[in-house]
């Protein structure tokens, strides 16, 4: 009725109406029989499915294995009184990443929200979890207000990019230094990384072996394309034996005999060499994405920065590189998140990770093993949650560097 | 200056190949260590629970060896197939226009593509395999297929005496109808003339074998139906739990991944290729048969061989649910003292040799359907 009355004003225009849920429904669900017997047949199936679900996790599933051991899940046996390290670590990323979102803006952005909000959620949860006491929820609390803290002083010029990188550089050194401990400092004691586990090391695995992927697989790049046989051979043995071989042969390697082939006297920490091992994996996989995007820039491009008279080296570093990691981010993000979740592999070489620590929680009481699908879907939401983020991430990124664009 | 760099390089490498090397020959003498192969012909002395060839532990080291061979290719061949089946349907399921079936496939995509295989595989074998109940109350499915404890039971054909007659008219029954399709449609696309390639492919097909049957004198073929005897069951195909969790996990997994794959290899297809194809008054299935595949393909080939090999690298986390591949079989070889190296290369040279082979057939067929750019 109202449109009628609208539309019966002289001189006025009727908008094309948005479509209808009723319209909607047609053109999307019953467009012909076979489509609304489809339509029909699987929202049957989705029902039962759901339905199914929700009834067996609110009623049947046994979910005391997740819930009693948070801690655990999060940061293995590390020390209880030790804790306050694990905080200094968050506590610094989160000043890291607030300034960074002042200066940049972009996916930071993004990033600096989705931990803010996830420290908030944790800080409050509605439970009365014994492990979740007042100082926790506190903690939890300042890491929102730290990111927030740091964007507000990052507005001043006395914080210049410069330093914010600088310290980005010092912050894994100056980390792994205070998990790790130094001998000799009373407040500082030594944590064997045996101790390490959960979450903390998940996260140690990945971050380490993007950061450290990352440099090697452009050199690799770098090297198969070398003029020099050697190098260049040298590099395309790397990278294709490591491809052509799967992760955990790698990490057995590293882990079994690896020592066979360094001096005596040297040891190399059990997490160090898992480390190393994802590294060497992914670095081989990037040099593969890096190769591809190298080899899509134009010669003029070199030619055109060999006429403006700049060496090898400017050319290499200023025009062909930039350009190239510009055009293979998609495949490099998924790369990283491979990476991610190939860390669970360390439970095989026995490293508590995530999921050690759920395998051990599920072995550790009969009781448990009865409720083993509850605990492998929360470690499942879990690396879920970060996996689909860093991809969001990753496609925002895409967006704001202007991927296939220019 | 190139020269220098050639030399400074090739001598940096070199000194620590060989810095690596004294190492080892070091640590070699002071533990043991053997490097010869001399113990493949040495009796295993380990079991393997679920070998595809028959095999005892008083066997030799390389026939268990050989055994983990077969089995990694068991799981990678079979998984290849089956995922790439159901990568398909449900890359067809997303892409249809059907709201929720496109949002099902959604959610069973990102689902599977954002969580670590080994927890997919936890989780099939142990909460799903596993569980399943003791003989005695076999869940059992119409065929009849058994699902219990010790396994998965079907109902399966096996082969007469003469069976062997039957099978091999199938398989040049399978080939000419493969050649027929492909030379009838080719005369299709150059004639245009309705050449009837499906009927007859399919006609073919089924000709062969039917006299096959004929000439085999009695049925080809019996039904080896999975019978209960005491506390066990005797007959039918049997797959075991562990099998099972590794191939339904790595099959659920890869199958998301190729499903994007062939998702995205069908959307890069212009739009005006399908509009022109419908206004030229092609029907669904001619338009996506001459004008859609034909074109997708060459985007999804190489994709899809990295796909497949994945899943058959994947295949070695078999090792965490118990199942016995070819990475297992090496590890418990390598526990067996001082042999570590010679079995590392031993394994590390059967994936190559695995990777190598699925990328030359691939890459082969993946230059006969690219464009010839003239």
């Amino acid at each position: 009725m109202t449109n009628l009355s609208s539309a019966s004003k002289p001189g006025f225009l009727l908008p094309p109406q948005p479509p209808g849920p009723i319209k909607w429904l047609r053109d999307n669900l019953f467009n012909g029989w076979f489509n609304s017997l489809l339509t029909l047949f699987s929202s049957v199936v989705v029902f039962f499915i759901l339905t199914g679900f929700a009834r067996w996790a609110i009623t049947e599933a046994n979910w005391e294995p997740v819930i009693r051991f948070p801690t655990l899940y999060a940061v293995g046996q590390y020390p209880r009184d030790e804790l306050w390290r694990v905080g200094f670590g968050i506590s610094a990323l989160a000043f890291l990443i607030g300034a960074s979102w002042q200066k940049w803006g972009g996916v930071l952005k993004g990033v600096a929200l989705f931990l803010a909000s996830v420290f908030a959620v944790l800080a409050l949860l509605p439970t009365s979890h014994p492990q979740l006491t007042v100082a926790m929820r506190a903690y939890f609390a300042s890491v929102p207000f730290i990111v927030g803290l740091a964007y507000w002083l990052a507005r001043s010029e006395r914080f210049s990019k410069r330093g914010i990188i600088i310290l980005w550089m010092v912050y894994p050194i100056a980390t792994l230094i205070v998990l790790n401990g130094v001998d000799g400092i009373e407040f500082l004691r030594k944590v064997s990384t045996t101790a390490w586990g959960g979450l903390l090391v998940t996260f140690l695995l990945a971050v380490g072996g993007i950061l450290l992927s990352f440099p090697i697989g452009v050199a690799l790049a770098l090297g198969r394309r070398s003029s020099l046989p050697v190098v260049s051979l040298f590099s395309t043995f790397f990278i294709e034996t490591i491809r052509g071989v799967p992760l955990i042969t790698l990490l057995f390697m590293f882990s079994v005999i690896l020592a066979l082939f360094l001096p005596p006297e040297a040891r190399i920490d059990r997490l160090v060499r898992a480390l190393m091992a994802m590294t060497f994996f992914s670095a081989a996989y990037t040099a593969e994405n890096v190769r591809g995007g190298l080899q899509s820039i134009p010669p003029g491009q070199i030619e055109a920065a060999k006429a403006l008279g700049m060496n090898g080296v400017q050319t290499m570093g200023l025009i062909v590189l930039p350009q190239a990691i510009r055009a293979v981010i998609p495949a490099i993000a998924g790369q990283f998140i491979t990476l991610f979740k190939d860390t669970t592999l360390v439970v095989i070489v026995g490293i508590n990770d995530l999921l050690g620590i759920g395998r051990s929680i599920v072995n550790s009481d009969p009781q448990y093993v009865q409720a083993q699908l509850e605990v492998y879907l929360f470690i499942a939401a879990i690396f879920w949650i970060f996996s689909y983020f860093m991809s969001l991430a990753s496609r925002r990124l895409e967006t704001s560097l202007g991927v296939g664009k220019r | 200056m190139r020269a220098a760099a050639q030399i400074i390089s090739g001598i940096l490498i070199i000194a620590f190949l060989i810095w690596v090397i004294l190492n080892f020959l070091r640590a070699a003498d002071a533990r043991n260590l053997s490097l010869g192969y001399e113990f493949l012909s040495a009796p295993a002395g380990f079991p393997i629970s679920d070998p595809g060839i028959a095999y005892t532990p008083a066997d030799s080291f390389g026939r268990a060896f050989l055994v983990g061979v077969v089995n990694t290719l068991r799981v990678a061949v079979l998984g290849v197939v089956v995922a790439t089946v159901l990568g398909t349907l449900v890359a067809f399921a997303r892409l249809s226009s059907n709201w929720l079936l496109s949002r099902i496939a959604l959610v069973y995509i990102e689902f599977h593509r954002n969580i670590p295989l080994l927890v997919l595989l936890f989780i099939w074998y142990f909460s799903v395999f596993r569980e399943f109940p003791s003989i005695e109350n076999s869940l059992t499915l119409p065929g009849p297929i058994y699902l219990n404890q010790r396994g998965v039971y079907f109902t399966w054909p096996r082969l007469n005496e003469n069976g062997w007659i039957f099978m091999a008219f199938l398989i040049i029954g399978l080939i000419a109808a493969i050649y027929t399709w492909t030379r009838l449609m080719h005369k299709q696309e150059q004639f245009g003339k309705e050449t009837h390639f499906i009927r007859n492919a399919l006609l073919t097909m089924l000709a062969f074998p039917l006299v096959g049957w004929f000439l085999a004198g009695s049925d080809p073929f019996w039904i080896d139906t999975p019978v209960f005897e005491g506390f066990n069951i005797q007959g039918g195909l049997r797959f075991t739990p562990e099998f099972m969790g590794l191939f339904v996990g790595l099959v659920t997994y890869t199958a998301a991944f190729i499903a994007e794959v062939v998702r995205a290899g069908i959307q890069a297809v212009d739009r005006g290729q399908l509009e022109a194809a419908r206004a030229l008054g092609l029907r669904p299935f001619q338009v996506f048969n001459f004008v859609i595949i034909p074109q997708a393909l060459r985007i999804i080939i190489p994709p899809m061989i990295s796909q497949y090999l994945n899943l058959t690298k994947n295949s070695s986390l078999a090792l965490a649910i118990g199942f016995q591949d070819l990475f297992s079989v090496g590890k418990i070889a390598i526990n067996q003292a001082g042999r570590a190296v010679p079995v590392f290369i031993l394994v590390m040279i059967s994936y190559l040799i695995m990777s190598l082979i699925t990328s030359w057939v691939l890459n082969l067929y993946n230059r006969r359907i690219q464009f010839v750019t003239r």
